[in-house]
């Protein structure tokens, strides 16, 4: 017999984390750990793909690649060179519901890139030049992710339009080519004097750094930066699907078919314990060989060639307000095994409602799923992100090392409650119609 | 220097690591550092895994997905819930170099951790229906892998590169996959699958002396001698005429150019390796500012060094918009001609330097980052040492050495050239720049 080991305590990190707010309204959290000679610096501002006015699909995106354009005291070029030159890396990304700017840097460059970040929340260099060229990144960069890539884009791209009903949600957030050709200067000058308030950002540090210190350098650059008000954001949530909507998707690249399965769940905030149960339901399903859908459609039923099951449009549970989605996503050879795969999933969410789970599955999915979060936070840079998104979207970076305290607290039965709520009424089909060769 | 701008004040040093390393009596070397911060702990076992036979990409890649089907008395999913009990994942990957076995786990439960590792290694039972399952679902994923331009780019200048090498064929035909079967995976188990002259790394919050200790308690039931081919030297790179492969209605073309570079141990390595930043290997360089930020012609043109056992080189790689594939390849032939031909300047020498230092400590800052860095090097009979006197080697290259390096491996007469991409809109421009070979 086998002999299998047996579950132990789940570690719980602990960081230090001084909070800070500045007179202009700018939320600081600096994150001291004197473990490795490295600083981490993390930008957040309060808005995303959702904020994006009608027609400007894209839009945030696009700013995004403007803001490393230069700033009131640098030339294009320079915040790059200044960061690399620091022996240092950077970037940013735009999300639904946030756009961050990020710099992982040796610590003597601690202040250089507080520089950096406050020179351009100060004011960016946005010039017809330079809006011009970005557009062509851009357009290119949309090129090699979606259009030139099989599967590019599926589902996040294409999944909110048929799952959800408002502008804001359902919208492709890279952009059409029409609406990012039409943008203008003006617009992201009105785009910057909106949305990137002190007042409607965080700033995170985290690393080798002295806490009063840093904090007296966050002073020094950001706090002459002029107070503006914060844009009042509206709430995007939609209730959940009433009846199963199905959609096709046709992929010019892709060999063999797909599909996409999203529910709209609950408040990943407001209800944030019913949210850790579904972020569990997901690690259930699909998470390893031992996960419930792998069993069934890759080693049992050899319906798929792979599934998934992932809580955040990105692949990340804490990315995003009200709505998230849940989806499943599975590539299989044999485009008539649609409804078989449809039927396994459902049998297997009824089983775990129904039936319950194994004997120790949760607390090793659990346990899994802790150690896995932990993993993320050895960088001190994703450590950063994590309390200035943290902060951003829960209004506590605490949380962070809160989160296995928490999983611990979860029981089956709000993992059975979670996956009975998955029901076929309730879920929104879009299938990739294979268009390439095999 | 832009005065407004902080300068840097005093770098703090990084704390000196804590090791332990030892052979085996089966031959295993282990090395095991400590480095605390997250409770957490990395393993990466490496084993060579070289061969010219024609089936073996095929098999050794069935042998990685289905390792973990199946051993002693665990079946799949027992297997696979025993590690997740531990909060651990192993995993495992292969290449025409080695075959390596990954895993993290709760560092206090790296003891059962090992036991398991020790069981796939010394019991993997491949049964045959779970080998089925993995060699259906590695054709489709190979399918779906060769649906990339990238993909196919890559692959014909390998090709292009090192002939009938097996470099070049380390990605496995469908068919050789459909074909292999459980016992000859099994086979392959039994002759590579050996500790003599294996790696296994260990890093994590957890004390050296005695993870050696454990590593021997765990791994001493694995023996044996794997059988050891002999693999040809690489061919010289024979730049040959710009191949042009079709890929109809591609909205962009795969740009690759490659060239022979050199290895870690050579004495002239620290100097490519900044001439390599410069020219394309950072945000900040030559390429990326004129085909990126000046031309947009493209996302991220990106050149990097990739180190084999048999060799090493040097490669060129940028996604660029159909109707700008001549003239991004004109730019990048002469950036190329540009840095063999004329000097790099002192400020960019020192810019890459920096860059080259910083991210050395970045990349090996967190457990998984050193832990394959470290597995990387170890191979290549390198180990801490050289990461802590790498950065004194970077910071004695000079203007001159860089100059040289850039001169020898840059030249654009030196690189073989693969386009993937529309043929019928890229083959007339691309013309006009030198011979085009295409391939439908």
């Amino acid at each position: 017999v086998a002999s299998v080991p047996r579950p132990q305590k789940l570690p719980a990190p602990s960081f230090e984390l001084i909070h800070h707010t500045l007179d202009n309204g700018l939320r600081v959290v600096v994150a001291p750990d004197r473990s490795a000679p490295v600083v981490g610096v993390a930008v957040l501002y309060d808005v995303g793909f959702r904020s994006e006015p009608e027609g400007r699909t894209g839009f945030a995106h696009l700013f995004e690649h403007l803001m490393f354009q230069g700033s009131a005291n640098l030339e294009k070029l320079e915040h790059f060179r200044y960061v690399q030159s620091s022996g240092g890396t950077f970037n940013g990304s735009t999300h639904f519901d946030y756009t961050n700017y990020f710099e992982a840097l040796p610590s003597n460059a601690l202040e250089r890139g507080l520089f950096l970040e406050a020179d351009r929340m100060l004011s960016p260099r946005i010039t017809e030049e330079n809006l011009a060229n970005q557009l062509s990144v851009v357009k290119e960069e949309i090129r090699v992710n979606v259009m030139n890539r099989p599967y590019g884009g599926f589902p996040w791209i294409v999944l909110p339009e048929l799952l959800f009903d408002t502008f804001a949600n359902s919208h492709n957030g890279y952009g059409g080519f029409e609406d990012l050709e039409s943008a203008t200067v003006a617009d992201a000058r009105d785009f910057f004097a909106r949305y990137y308030a002190p007042a409607n950002a965080v700033l995170a540090v985290g690393g080798d750094l002295d806490p009063d210190q840093t904090l007296a350098l966050v002073e020094k650059h950001f706090g002459p930066i002029k107070k503006r008000q914060a844009p009042k954001r509206p709430s995007f949530a939609e209730g959940p699907l009433t009846a199963e909507r199905r959609a096709t998707h046709h992929d010019a690249h892709a060999p063999i078919p797909a599909v996409a399965i999203g529910y709209r769940t609950v408040d990943p905030i407001g209800s944030f314990d019913e949210h850790l149960a579904m972020l569990l339901l997901a690690e259930v399903l699909s998470e390893g060989d031992a996960s419930r859908l792998q069993q069934r459609l890759v080693q049992r039923d050899h319906l798929v060639t792979d599934i998934g099951a992932y809580l955040g449009e990105f692949g990340d549970p804490f990315d995003e307000r009200d709505p998230t989605a849940f989806t499943i996503t599975a590539h299989y050879p044999d485009a008539a095994s649609l409804e078989p795969i449809l039927r396994a999933i459902d049998e297997e969410l009824a089983r775990v409602s129904e039936v319950g789970l194994d004997a120790g599955e949760l607390d090793r999915v659990r346990t899994r799923l802790v150690s896995q979060l932990l993993r993320e936070l050895d960088s001190v840079l994703s450590r950063t992100l994590d309390f200035a998104k943290f902060e951003l979207l829960y209004g506590r970076a605490e949380l962070v090392a809160e989160l296995p305290g928490r999983l611990a607290a979860v029981t089956e039965g709000a993992v059975r409650a979670a996956a009975a709520t998955l029901q076929p009424d309730r879920r929104a089909v879009l299938e990739l119609i294979a268009g390439g060769h095999r | 220097m832009n005065e407004v701008v902080p300068a840097l004040t005093k770098p703090r040093k990084p704390k000196k690591l804590t090791a332990a390393e030892q052979v085996l009596d089966n031959g295993l070397r282990v090395v095991v550092v400590r480095k605390p911060g997250i409770p957490l702990v990395e393993v990466r076992l490496r084993v060579g895994f070289q061969s010219t036979q024609a089936t073996h990409p095929a098999r050794a890649a069935v042998l990685a997905d289905s390792m973990l089907t199946g051993a002693g008395a665990f079946d799949r999913t027992g297997l696979a819930a025993a590690v997740q009990t531990l909060g651990g994942d192993l995993s495992v990957g292969v290449d025409a170099d080695r075959l390596v076995v990954g895993a993290n786990v709760l560092a206090t439960n790296l003891g059962p951790l090992l036991g398991l590792l020790g069981t796939a290694l010394t019991d993997a039972t491949y049964p045959a229906e779970e080998v089925a399952t993995e060699r259906d679902r590695l054709v489709e994923k190979l399918t779906i892998a060769r649906s990339r331009s990238g993909v196919v780019a890559s692959e014909a200048l390998g090709k292009r590169m090192w002939g009938e090498h097996p470099y070049a064929l380390d990605l496995p035909q469908p068919d050789a996959v459909a074909a292999t079967t459980a016992a000859q995976v099994r086979k392959l188990h039994a002759d590579r699958v050996r500790p003599d002259g294996a790696i296994l790394v260990v890093v994590g919050d957890i004390s050296p002396a005695r993870v050696i200790g454990q590593v021997e308690a765990a791994l001493a039931g694995w023996t044996g001698r794997p059988v050891s081919p002999r693999v040809p030297r690489l061919p010289d790179v024979v730049p040959g005429p710009l191949l042009l492969v079709d890929r109809p209605g591609s909205v962009q073309s795969s740009l690759r150019l490659g060239g022979t570079a050199l290895a870690r141990t050579d004495g002239r390595w620290p100097a490519l390796q900044l001439a390599n930043l410069i020219f394309g290997g950072y945000f900040s360089s030559r390429w990326t500012e004129n085909i990126r930020e000046d031309k947009g012609y493209t996302y991220g043109p990106h050149s990097r060094i990739d180190h084999h056992l048999l060799g090493s080189s040097l490669v060129l790689e940028a996604e660029v918009a159909t109707e700008v594939t001549a003239p991004a390849l004109l730019e990048t032939q002469y950036e190329l001609g540009r840095i063999a031909l004329l000097p790099v300047t002192d400020a960019e020498v020192e810019a890459v330097r920096q860059y080259a230092i910083g991210t050395l400590a970045l990349s090996t800052a967190t457990q998984a980052g050193l832990a394959s860095t470290l597995s990387g090097l170890l191979a290549f009979g390198l180990g801490l040492d050289w990461i802590a006197e790498h950065t004194t080697r970077l910071a004695a290259v000079t203007v001159d050495e860089v100059n040289a390096a850039a001169a020898e491996f840059f030249a654009p007469s030196r690189l073989a050239t693969v386009i993937v991409g529309d043929a019928d809109v890229v083959a007339g421009p691309l013309a006009a720049l030198g011979p085009v070979t295409t391939e439908f």
